[in-house]
């Protein structure tokens, strides 16, 4: 819609003709169902109760929401796990990275680099029913590499900061690699005589990764950041096959939270819009700030 | 023998700790893929349930159209879009571009939720139409994201030499651009494809049988304190190798897209 005030420069029709059937297509699904959702947002509407009136709330809904601890107890479960899981993929991330870019046999650095494709193609679903079999208090492997160390069996799906460790673990497994891959690819952008000039300056080891290396790395931690950023606050699959949010609200993400009020035992759909919409702004919100802060310089 | 893995070693230089570590990452790595698999063959001894119920293979194929009908659309939908975006300037060209980029934050459950109530009213409920559409929501940012720089990387003087040739915009791009980039959709295509594959919110609430995708079967063998973890296995399987499979045979390519995307 914007687009057609524009006068100058003008763009071509046919360009246009590129161009709309996808920025239409989005609209219809991206920004319509949103509007619905706001107007779904503003009444009393429970699909359990579908016959009754959709009476007109208000803004009631929204304060439900803002004062519902449940709410807020979400949203902290949620940036409590992006703060712990996202800086721990990245140093991994790099430290492998780091290793594979130094290994002198082309070998095994390319096999390595196969294997570390595999996490990514896994369903995320799959990824938390593996977490089952594998975080098994009775016959999980995790239990018993750690009787080996002395480690009493954990009930992992029981005890609530287990659960929420074993998340942490799970996602990390999936996604290190991906961290991996991409830094790894920022190494390969060095060119040899900078990283050789380099080893006469700065020397080797910690000095060369410090003052050669992690400058390159820069353009590879953004990106990761603001992506692993956005599938975090998104996250739901893993931790839905996993532990369904339990015990408790222990890994109830705010994807699941949402989920489990728009969905569950009230469908009340009215008070889910609502929450969505809160989220959506946070995400806006939090996308905008990483790209005016990483993304500045970045032409479009 | 001694002397033939003494002097190959010497070669390539590879230290023990190395050997070691990278040991450490690749059985880390595919211990968990290797025991699914272990157990989705183990025979069904535990499970005193009758017979194990199978997947239908149907299931499967079904999954397989709606995977690859929303991949296609996707492209079809996005390339183009992606090709003017890296172009041509226009007004407000940078907003349209954040406006695009940034469904890619968008939590999947905003967009279900209002998705779920039109969908009930048209009627589209478990069919594969709606997936398909609502697939789209993630795959054609997707697309642009990735297209726009292998876009960028064609030299403009390409296209202003067919334009003095008389060529229209559409046949530059289709005739000279798409081909030259066509390699790397291949790249999107595969990352598309095993999203829409992976799904499992939308998945779970728009669908019921008709349309059902592997994520939310691997999903039912769970409920209650009766896990059957044989079939839940098997169907993970199922679900999981071929993508697997996919993407480690293209994983050269794969990585370079998927790298070239994020650090531009």
């Amino acid at each position: 819609m914007k687009l057609k005030k524009a006068k100058q420069p003008k763009l071509p029709t046919a360009a246009r003709l590129l161009l709309y059937p996808s920025v239409i297509t989005l609209f219809i699904i991206g920004i319509f169902p949103l509007l619905f959702a706001v107007w779904v947002s503003t009444r009393q509407y429970q699909l359990s109760k579908a016959y009754e009136p959709k009476t007109f709330l208000g803004l009631d809904n929204y304060v439900t929401v803002l004062t519902s601890p449940e709410f807020w107890e979400a949203l902290r479960i949620t940036f409590t796990f992006l703060i712990i899981a996202l800086p721990l993929q990245l140093i991994m991330g790099t430290l492998i990275a780091v290793y594979i870019y130094n290994l002198k046999s082309p070998s095994l650095s390319s096999l390595l680099r196969v294997i570390l494709v595999l996490p990514i193609a896994v369903t995320p679903t799959i990824t938390g029913l593996l977490g089952r079999l594998i975080f098994n208090s009775e016959f999980g492997i995790i239990n018993y590499v750690l009787s080996f160390v002395g480690i009493e069996p954990v009930q992992w799906l029981a005890d609530q900061r287990a659960a929420f460790i074993a998340i942490i673990i799970l996602d990390t497994w999936q996604w290190t690699p991906f961290a991996a891959l991409v830094l790894i690819a920022s190494l390969m952008v060095i060119p040899a005589q900078v990283l050789e000039a380099g080893k006469l300056d700065a020397g080797t080891g910690f000095n060369l990764f410090r003052y050669m290396q992690l400058p390159f790395l820069l353009p590879g931690f953004t990106a990761l950041l603001i992506l692993r950023t956005a599938d975090i606050l998104k996250m739901y699959d893993t931790v839905y096959a996993f532990s369904k949010g339990g015990p408790g609200v222990a890994t109830e993400l705010v994807s699941l939270y949402i989920n489990r009020i728009g969905f569950g035992k009230t469908f009340d759909i009215g008070l889910g819009s609502a929450q969505a919409i809160l989220l959506l702004f946070i995400c806006i919100g939090l996308s905008r700030a990483y790209i005016k802060i990483f993304y500045r310089e970045i032409q479009v | 023998m001694k002397i033939n893995l003494r002097s190959s070693r010497k070669r390539s230089k590879v230290k023990v700790w190395e050997i070691v570590v990278g040991g450490g990452i690749a059985t880390t790595i595919v211990f968990p893929i290797y025991w699914m698999i272990i157990t989705g063959l183990r025979p069904q001894t535990e499970t005193f349930s009758s017979t194990p119920k199978l997947i239908p293979t149907i299931t499967l194929d079904h999954y397989k159209v709606v995977a690859t009908s929303s991949t296609l659309l996707a492209l079809i939908l996005g390339v183009p879009a992606a090709y003017v975006l890296a172009r041509w300037e226009f007004k407000r060209k940078s907003d349209l571009w954040f406006w695009i980029i940034s469904n890619r934050f968008i939590s999947p459950i905003v967009v279900v939720l209002p998705f779920f109530l039109i969908a009930i009213n048209l009627q589209l409920v478990d069919t594969y139409w709606v997936m398909i559409i609502i697939y789209q929501t993630f795959s054609i940012p997707f697309v642009v994201w990735l297209s726009i720089d292998q876009f960028r990387a064609i030299p403009k003087e390409i296209d202003e030499a067919a334009a003095v040739d008389g060529a229209s915009i559409i046949k530059t791009f289709l005739k000279i651009d798409l081909p030259l980039v066509f390699p790397s959709l291949s790249v999107s295509a595969v990352l598309i494809f095993v999203s829409c594959w992976n799904e499992l919110l939308f998945a779970q609430i728009l669908t019921r049988s008709d349309a059902i995708t592997g994520p939310v079967v691997a999903l039912g063998y769970m409920s209650g304190y009766d896990i059957r973890w044989g079939p839940m296995m098997a169907t993970s399987t199922l679900v999981v190798l071929p993508i697997i499979l996919f993407t480690a045979a293209l994983s050269r390519n794969l990585v370079r897209g998927l790298a070239m995307g994020a650090i531009k």
